[in-house]
């Protein structure tokens, strides 16, 4: 008999957790997307363990989406980060202020 | 004792992806150097593939090695080197005060919040067999097949919106990261 499915998802959200917390402290853009990265697998990987445990693939149907939104998005990312590394030399969301009140 | 409930070799493989992604979440967050926090995702990736094939998503397991360790952390790693921005970040300042703080505990209610819903609910209601008629979900080549037929026949229209997502994705990164020759030429010429 396979584990539980609440240990996986006590692992995802452990892991959604670290990527939470990596997104609101570090201040480099390009650490804050991989953060991110991580926060998107933990909820894939909660979606496989509900598609395990409930018998259904439409689950692993959406973490094929997922990652494709996910590829995307890291695409559009790291063009912003190297467009704004042209202008400031830096990566670091600190210095990002202008639109500040 | 737990080895008597569950099978030794399933315990084995959730404790070695376990060990992968916690290990892996955690040098991302912690490495000054962001070449090697690109290292640790990938190890934490490897993990999250290591808990989909023990999951029977074979095909998942392998687009995440492909896509996520293969792809997205090479052009993370390309744009580093690129922007040549691998030296280490100055941690010790918070320009912040008690911003860590705060989103420690922040994440702390989250994840403690995640885990009693997960300790307190009956996720598993009877009610299956919602589009797959009760079987469990086959391994291997059959989890392609399964796969496949959900994503072409259910989820046809997403899967196209995903295509020209990809395309817009893919203009919109060539757009943003070309470089203006106008404003080029001009500063070379004055």
């Amino acid at each position: 008999m396979n584990v539980p499915a609440a240990w996986y998802l006590v692992l995802a959200a452990l892991l959604f957790g670290i990527g939470a917390f990596g997104v609101l402290t570090r201040r480099s853009a390009l650490i804050m997307f991989m953060c991110l990265e991580l926060m998107l697998n933990a909820v894939n990987l909660t979606f496989v363990t509900f598609s395990r445990t409930l018998n259904d693939i439409g689950g692993q149907a959406a973490v094929f989406f997922v990652m494709v939104v996910a590829a995307a998005e890291v695409t559009v990312g790291l063009g912003i980060v190297v467009s704004v590394f042209r202008r400031r030399s830096s990566t670091s969301v600190d210095e990002l202020s202008e639109m500040k009140g | 004792m737990i080895a008597t409930a569950y099978a030794i070799p399933d315990v084995l493989v959730f404790l070695t992806s376990a060990l992968l992604i916690l290990v892996g979440a955690v040098g991302v967050l912690a490495m000054r150097n962001p070449v090697h926090s690109a290292l640790s995702l990938i190890m934490a990736l490897f993990g999250v593939a290591v808990a989909f094939v023990a999951q029977s998503a074979d095909f998942l397991a392998a687009v995440q090695i492909i896509v996520y360790a293969g792809a997205i952390v090479v052009l993370f790693l390309f744009v580093i080197m690129f922007l040549g921005v691998d030296r280490t970040e100055t941690v010790r300042v918070e320009p912040l005060v008690g911003q860590r703080v705060f989103a420690g505990a922040g994440v702390l209610v989250t994840v403690a919040g995640l885990i009693t819903l997960f300790a307190r609910s009956h996720w598993v209601t009877g009610a299956i067999a919602v589009s797959s008629s009760g079987q469990p979900l086959s391994t291997g080549s059959a989890n392609v097949t399964q796969l496949g037929t959900a994503v072409f026949t259910t989820y046809l229209f997403a899967f196209e919106a995903t295509a020209a997502l990809l395309i817009v994705a893919v203009v919109g990164a060539v757009l943003l990261a070309r470089r203006e020759r106008a404003v080029d030429a001009e500063g070379s010429q004055s």
